[in-house]
């Protein structure tokens, strides 16, 4: 039961993420790519956490913290980029 | 019957996710994508993240509860970036189906030059 | 004398919750080093601290939360029904807001909230802080949807950050 649901689970997250791939590759300005960018991240740790449940191992959610933090920097770093034409001003 | 639980969790959080992720391809505009990632994902990693923390609570070493941490994480984050994304659209007059207000126009002539 | 025992009163038990939830464990050890830690950051940084955040009404505070929360699930659903049924029924507008609220916390905690519930991002704050301009993803009646953000989220939050 729960494998199948893992299986069809893991499926459907990979999908996310070629959707947002491709939404990252055709654009067409610069705030699609950084929202795909910022999707990719989260769906990352969407995977990380199917991950962690199938293998059993907590060390997943280190990772996942991680990106949930580096993720959110580099999305309001690229945005100010935007707004101002700088990141340290 | 733990199992039937941890199944419906995953299955809802995978679904959202590509739902989430759905809305970025196929919504015409980018404010319309704007909507699919920053909704649909955080219940969808949200749900993800309650199963995961059912299953190592199920585990026998203690109950599990630092996916709160994670779940809390996004939930304060999601919406910042939304915005900020958005402001930057607005900024730089991304095509929008729906007509920005003009004061935002005006405002931002005067400001940062 | 009292600023320096208790710095900070609200982030001392939120960064000890956090160390808590990090390190993953309730041992009196865990929490005691959580506690430690949420007194001596504060000390540290309370320069960059501008202003001291006071609720007061926690209650109300608490029925917003668990308002909020029943609204996210419901935004959700609605959402992920409006992205299935294809972009051809939606109708995106943009709105703006009048402020009541002045402060700096109450007004991001409003622009937050609207960002995570149905169908509308906060996109844009005008610089004199007394409109805030929000996107929605199926807006029927801009006048409706302007109503129950005042009455449904801003309200309560000028009960719990105003003073009045």
């Amino acid at each position: 039961m729960l494998s199948t649901a893992l299986a069809i689970a893991f499926g459907l997250v990979t999908a996310a993420l070629a959707l947002t791939l491709w939404r990252l590759l055709r654009g067409p300005d610069e705030p699609d790519r950084i929202l795909a960018l910022d999707t990719l991240y989260v769906n990352s740790i969407a995977l990380l956490v199917l991950l962690g449940i199938h293998l059993s191992s907590e060390l997943y959610f280190e990772a996942a913290i991680l990106i949930a933090m580096m993720g959110f920097v580099g999305t309001v770093a690229l945005c100010k980029y935007l707004l101002r034409g700088d990141i340290i001003e | 019957m733990l199992d039937i639980t941890l199944s419906v969790l995953i299955l809802i959080g995978a679904l959202f996710t590509f739902i989430g992720s759905l809305g970025l391809a196929r919504m015409p505009d980018f404010y319309t994508r704007l909507h699919g990632p920053t909704k649909a994902t955080t219940l969808g990693v949200g749900s993800l993240l309650i199963a995961s923390m059912i299953h190592f609570s199920s585990q026998g070493e203690g109950i599990s509860f630092h996916e709160v941490l994670v779940t809390l994480f996004l939930f304060i984050t999601a919406p910042v970036s939304a915005h900020l994304l958005s402001k930057a659209a607005l900024h730089l007059r991304v095509k929008s189906l729906a007509a920005p207000p003009h004061e935002v126009e005006e405002a931002d002539s005067g400001e940062g030059q | 004398m009292k600023r320096w025992l208790l710095p900070h009163p609200i982030l001392t038990p939120t960064l000890a919750l956090i160390w808590v939830l990090l390190v993953n464990s309730l041992s009196p050890g865990a929490i005691i080093l959580g506690l430690l830690l949420g007194w001596a950051i504060p000390l540290f940084t309370l320069r960059f601290w501008p202003a001291e955040v006071r609720v007061r009404k926690p209650l109300t505070l608490l029925r917003f939360v668990v308002v909020l929360l029943y609204d996210i699930v419901v935004a959700n659903v609605a959402v992920a029904w409006l992205i299935l049924r294809g972009p051809k029924h939606t109708t995106p507008a943009f709105v703006v807001v009048p402020l009541s609220l002045t402060t700096d916390i109450g007004i991001s905690i409003l622009a937050n909230t609207i960002s995570l519930t149905p169908g509308t991002v906060s996109s844009w704050l005008s610089p004199d802080r007394r409109r805030l301009i929000v996107q929605g993803l199926d807006v029927k009646d801009p006048d409706a949807l302007v109503e129950t953000i005042k009455r449904r989220y801003e309200a309560p939050l000028l009960e719990v950050f105003e003073p009045c």
